[in-house]
């Protein structure tokens, strides 16, 4: 009721052609992308609308015939009625197609070119490594873990022969 | 247009009639793999170390080498 008078007061002319005043209420033209949309899934083998919206005048003899006996149909009148309610069979629909290898292709590139991007990080942007990576460091590392016998059964210090001071053959 | 009647049931149970013998076979398979090519020859290896195990030799070589903080070497 506040709506029409409101409208009233501001002018018939005023009012925007999307507006329809119906006694007390505005209603809103309907938008396109807020009805079911159509699409074509295995999962879900009945969409909520059918394929062809607008029907021709002999596709709507169709749908007429089609409120009859459905045995006086024939084989290309099924069909036709198959195709105004879905646009690819199921056949059509699961068919692969040949996309996976433009995927795993652009994968592969995509990670060459981080590869790239990585050796030129390590060159140009790392500073030096920790004075402990040096080879001398590292060789007293390595005779402080076999002293202290890391893993003696079957890991570090199991292969250190320790009466003759060298590796084990 | 007269195909068969496609099969409608049963579906779940010819499946697993299929795959659970797999399913099962797979799994004991890699249990009993596992167990003969890893854990077997972990155990032999441990009672072999510890057949002729010397703990005081061990502890003495350790304590020489100078690793330790509570025990300084023998001589010091």
């Amino acid at each position: 009721m506040l709506a029409s008078r409101a409208l009233s007061l501001i002018g018939k002319r005023a009012i925007s052609a999307s507006v329809c005043v119906r006694g007390a209420h505005g209603v809103a033209k309907v938008e396109d992308y807020t009805l079911h949309p159509y699409f074509d899934r295995r999962e879900t083998p009945l969409p909520e609308v059918a394929y062809v919206q607008q029907l021709t005048a002999e596709q709507k003899s169709l749908k007429e015939k089609e409120k009859g006996s459905w045995a006086a149909l024939s084989n290309e009148e099924k069909l036709a009625l198959y195709r105004i309610s879905f646009k690819d069979s199921f056949a059509e629909m699961n068919q692969g197609s040949e996309e996976w290898k433009t995927v795993v292709g652009g994968i592969l590139f995509f990670l060459g070119f981080t590869g790239l991007i990585v050796l030129w990080q390590r060159k140009y942007v790392y500073g030096p490594v920790p004075h402990t990576f040096d080879p001398l460091y590292k060789e007293q590392e390595l005779q402080r873990m076999l002293d202290m016998r890391i893993n003696p059964v079957e890991g570090f210090s199991a292969k250190w022969d320790y009466e003759n001071k060298q590796w084990k053959k | 247009m007269s195909l068969p009647k496609p099969v409608m049931r049963g579906l779940l149970a010819k499946r697993l009639k299929f795959h659970l013998p797999i399913a099962f076979g797979v799994a004991i398979t890699t249990a009993l793999m596992y167990k003969f090519a890893v854990t077997e020859p972990r155990k032999k290896a441990y009672a072999n170390f510890y057949k002729n195990y010397d703990a005081v030799k061990e502890f003495k070589a350790m304590r020489e080498a100078g690793i330790f903080e509570s025990v300084r070497p023998a001589g010091k």
